[in-house]
């Protein structure tokens, strides 16, 4: 065990899997030369050179259409986006062609290959820098979307993605790259689709991924000292979703809120939502609340910018909320 | 037999010269058409666009605002060449590293430092922060952060005034790094298929973030619309007048013949990429080689030799501008934040939409 930073784990998990496997190369903006824009990919220019290591142009539907096509013909490349509001410009390449060539051509090919980087706000950055993307890959058949929260899940998870025969988009933060925790020395995988329970509880069940999960535990800990004991849980994968977890812990604790930094309509916690009141119904006491960013664009100015990013406030508001404490 | 790729895929190494001047003009102001009365005027611009920007810096070091902050130190005389050349009325659009083309077209200080300072006093009334400036009255259309994005909609604004018929060209500014962009090949194609009154313009400041042109770009930049047969030519950014001598033949050109034109603007960031990048991809003579080339520098330099200007005249306008940027701070800090209310202001026109909580 050792303490490490967030973007260590993930630079970890891409050097082990890249020398376990010739076939994988890493490509994207200031990747190599820069060693990384948020130095997530540091040093790893001098240990696997300018052959596997890919410094772009500022091109991403080129860099992810190619990267598609070199997956297509027996390579396992890792798409880094300096940050997910950049491959809006070449998300064709994603949702269409990695997403949906393998179902079209009924099997005869397939896109092992991760789109990784930072999702979602970073502080005053406006309206373009700022988006939470996770419901909208999610929305998509033929994608597999990963966001997790803590140094350990990333690397665990993010060395599952590596290896896994599907196109995954693993989604990071800016305002996580450098939280430390506690990882293993040896190796250790994460499956897909399953969550975690952070912090157990009867009160109340908080479900919280990505930066939201740090909210949600800091609302926790407030919680408690008003007696109210919350259960957290991490899902840590967006697709699947472990709605299994979320579903077991709402029979002991009869309420749920859900964090989620996207917007509200059709986010996300829509669909974790739905599935509550479909799957557990008759063990709901309170209906269900959600707490997200509003139905507007990022501004920039600071007090707009912290009325607009959920904060451990909103989620206790949410959770007293639920629980009939207000 | 194909190659296998030991050595790579990017051009790499240590470039020298990340980009090379072409040479200066040898007209003089008079050649150009400017009065003698007119270059204090212009120092007076450029120098503005200098003290705002050092003076932004030490503002957001000494974290009275949040943000990126993309400085545009070097780069002056290519948007106050583009002010003096261009009229009022002709539509102005570029990327984030956008102060100095705003102080040019003659958004006030205050309201620029107040858009960074996140005030509803602000250019963008607080709404989009250091890289989206906006003053429409003045026919300056932002400040776009997403690379490559705002080109098409260069495009398009020249397509109003031609449908329009109102006389009105375009002007269209990027960085090196958009030229990689599909957007620019779209763009181009339609812009000379269809004759849009346009003049789009690289500015090629040596750099994308970290990579040098020659690692991110094959060929010539200038030569990218080519194939489309679109006009094109390369200009010294570094100088004033050789900015107004190429600038002033593309205007008058791109107005009379309804076509595009793609400038390739030779220019040098002296800053880091954004506040948070140290610039260890090049070299101390590098920089050190394109200041002494400083914009600013030159044409005071210009003015003195030529006898154009005293001593305390320039230090008179330099005391102007220190003060008006130093009142600019006050204002910025003085002005209210936006009102909460704002936070569902300007998402839609709709005054009453019905927004989903
Ligand atoms: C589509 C997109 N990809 C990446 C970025 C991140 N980014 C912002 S500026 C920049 C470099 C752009 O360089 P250049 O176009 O040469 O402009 P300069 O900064 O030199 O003015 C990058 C990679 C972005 N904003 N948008
Ligand atoms: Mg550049």
């Amino acid at each position: 065990m050792s303490v490490k930073q967030f973007r260590d784990a993930i630079r970890e998990a891409m050097v082990e899997e890249m020398r376990r496997d010739e076939s994988i190369i890493i490509m994207g903006e200031e990747v190599a030369e820069y060693d990384g824009a948020y130095k997530v990919t540091q040093g790893m220019l001098e240990e696997f050179g300018l052959r596997r290591v890919i410094d772009t142009p500022i091109s991403e539907l080129g860099f992810s259409g190619i990267g598609a096509g070199a997956a297509m013909n027996g390579l396992r490349p890792i798409i880094e986006f300096m940050t997910f509001n950049f491959a809006v410009v070449g998300i064709d390449q994603i949702l269409n062609n990695a997403a949906k060539i393998r179902y079209m051509s009924g099997g005869q090919v397939k896109f092992p290959m991760v789109f990784r980087g930072p999702n979602a706000s970073a502080g005053q950055l406006g309206a373009t820098h700022s988006v939470a993307y996770e419901s909208l890959y999610a929305h998509i058949p033929g994608l597999k979307v990963m966001y997790p929260s803590e140094p350990y899940d990333a690397k665990g998870m993010l060395k599952t993605a590596i290896r896994d025969d599907d196109p995954v988009i693993f989604l990071e933060s800016e305002q996580m790259y450098a939280m430390k925790q506690e990882v293993p020395d040896e190796e250790y995988l994460i499956p897909f689709g399953v969550g975690k329970i952070k912090r157990e509880g009867d009160d109340v069940t908080i479900v919280a991924h990505g930066k939201m999960y740090h909210i949600a535990q800091q609302a926790a800990k407030e919680l408690a000292k008003d007696g109210i004991e919350a259960e957290v849980i991490d899902p840590r994968c967006m697709k699947p979703f472990d709605f299994k977890m979320v579903i077991e812990s709402i029979k002991k604790t009869n309420r749920c809120v859900i964090v989620d930094e996207s917007h509200p309509f059709a986010g996300m916690a829509a669909e974790i939502g739905f599935v509550i009141q479909r799957d557990a119904f008759d063990y709901l006491d309170a209906p269900v609340q959600r707490v997200t960013i509003p139905d507007v664009p990022a501004p920039f100015a600071k007090n707009l910018f912290d009325l607009w990013l959920p904060g451990p406030k909103q989620v206790i508001d949410a959770v007293k909320a639920v629980t009939y404490k207000n | 037999m194909a190659k296998k790729a030991d050595e790579g895929f990017t051009p790499t190494g240590k470039v020298y010269k990340s980009t090379t001047l072409p040479k200066p003009t040898t007209k003089n102001h008079k050649d150009l058409g400017i009065k003698d009365e007119q270059l204090p005027e212009i120092y007076r611009n450029m120098y503005l666009q200098r003290r705002f920007e050092e003076r932004a810096a030490q503002m957001y070091q000494k974290g009275k605002f949040g943000g990126f902050l993309h400085l545009y130190i070097g780069q002056e005389a290519v948007s106050a060449s583009t002010v003096h050349v261009l009229n009022d009325d002709d539509d102005i659009i570029s990327a984030y590293r956008v102060h100095g083309l705003a102080l040019a077209r003659g958004t006030s200080p205050n309201a620029c430092m107040a858009e960074l300072f996140g005030k509803v006093t602000g250019c963008s009334k607080g709404k989009g922060g250091s890289m989206h400036f906006f003053d429409v009255e003045k026919h300056f259309w932002g400040g776009h952060a997403i690379v490559g994005a705002h080109i098409p909609l260069g495009a398009g604004l020249a397509m109003a005034n031609k449908y329009q018929g109102n006389g009105r060209i375009a002007i269209c500014f990027f960085g090196d790094g958009a030229v990689d962009q599909g957007s620019l090949n779209e763009t181009f194609n339609m812009a000379q298929l269809w004759k849009l009154p346009v003049i789009f313009v690289v500015e090629n400041n040596g750099y994308s973030m970290g990579t040098a042109v020659e690692r991110h770009s094959a060929g010539q930049l200038h030569k990218r619309g080519e194939a489309y047969g679109m006009k094109n030519g390369v200009a010294n950014g570094m100088d004033f007048f050789s900015m107004v001598d190429t600038l002033s033949d593309i205007a008058k050109e791109v107005r009379e013949t309804n076509e595009p034109y793609f400038l390739e603007v030779k220019t040098y960031r002296y800053r880091g990429h954004s506040m948070s990048d140290p610039g260890n991809y090049r070299t101390k003579e590098e920089l050190e080689e394109f200041r002494s080339f400083d914009p600013i520098e030159r044409l005071k330099t210009y003015m003195f030799e030529n006898k154009l200007v005293s001593e305390e005249e320039i230090k008179s306008i330099e005391d102007e501008i220190n003060k008006e940027v130093l009142d600019a701070i006050d204002f910025a800090e003085e002005s209210e934040f936006p009102p909460a209310s704002d936070l569902y202001e300007h998402v839609y026109v709709q005054e009453d939409f019905p927004f989903h909580t």
